[in-house]
């Protein structure tokens, strides 16, 4: 039997498709029930994970490798992202107990 | 033949990986031990699949973007989740009811607050 390889790849590709877009909407459910702030930066960090996995999987489907280029600048940008909402997780909890310590000091 | 063969299974390999890390993302029961699945299972599954590009393409260019992004990967996944799950800490999450072992906390006890929390010190004094 004779099975061309760019078929399987492409049958495989489809499948990974696939799978990561339902995985995307997984962690888009986690996203929007996600009870605290944390549980909802968590979520956007694997989201911004699975497009890059995305964009790599598709530039297999569409066997344009330029796809990969993007993929780096993505995974650049989402990095500095989660970072900044790690930092605004942190420095909002910081401002809240500045606040308290005030109206501590007043009474 | 051999290498869609390889490239073909690598992406399977890769997003079943993806598809765990979004599983236990929405089925395991707090924060941190969310943060394990989309930190370790995810970080794998793209590595598999940017490896299945680097198979497929047969080209050394692309091997060399596909080998950067995954060291790019490997760098900053470990940083961004101990950011994230310091940032989550400090907030006050709710830990797992299970949750047995917190020596964070024992450490803030005794250095009576948070080490890092600078902003909050001058208005002690006051």
């Amino acid at each position: 039997m004779i099975v061309d390889g760019q078929a399987v790849v492409q049958i495989a590709s489809r499948l990974a498709l696939v799978l990561l877009l339902v995985s995307m909407a997984l962690a888009f459910i986690r996203l929007v029930r996600g009870p605290q702030a944390a549980d909802r930066v968590v979520a956007l960090d694997l989201i911004s994970v699975l497009i890059v996995a995305f964009l790599a999987a598709y530039a297999v489907y569409a066997g344009d490798t330029s796809f990969l280029d993007v993929a780096i600048a993505y995974a650049l940008v989402a990095f500095l992202g989660t970072v900044a909402l790690a930092r605004f997780l942190l420095r909002s909890r910081r401002a809240e107990r500045a606040k308290d310590n005030r109206k501590g000091g007043k009474c | 033949m051999l290498s869609a063969i390889i490239a073909a299974t690598l992406l399977i390999i890769g997003s079943l990986f993806c598809l765990v890390a979004a599983v236990g993302m929405l089925r395991l029961p707090d924060t941190l031990i969310r943060m394990h699945a989309a930190t370790k299972a995810g970080t794998l599954g793209t590595g598999f699949i940017l490896a299945a590009e680097a198979v497929a393409a047969d080209d050394l260019g692309t091997t060399i973007k596909a080998v950067a992004v995954i060291v790019f990967l490997l760098l900053t996944a470990p940083v961004a989740a101990h950011l994230i799950g310091r940032a989550a800490y400090h907030r006050g999450i709710h830990l797992f009811d299970k949750t047995w072992i917190d020596e964070l906390s024992e450490t803030m006890k005794n250095t009576e607050g948070d080490l890092n929390d600078r902003q909050s010190k001058p208005t002690e004094i006051v």
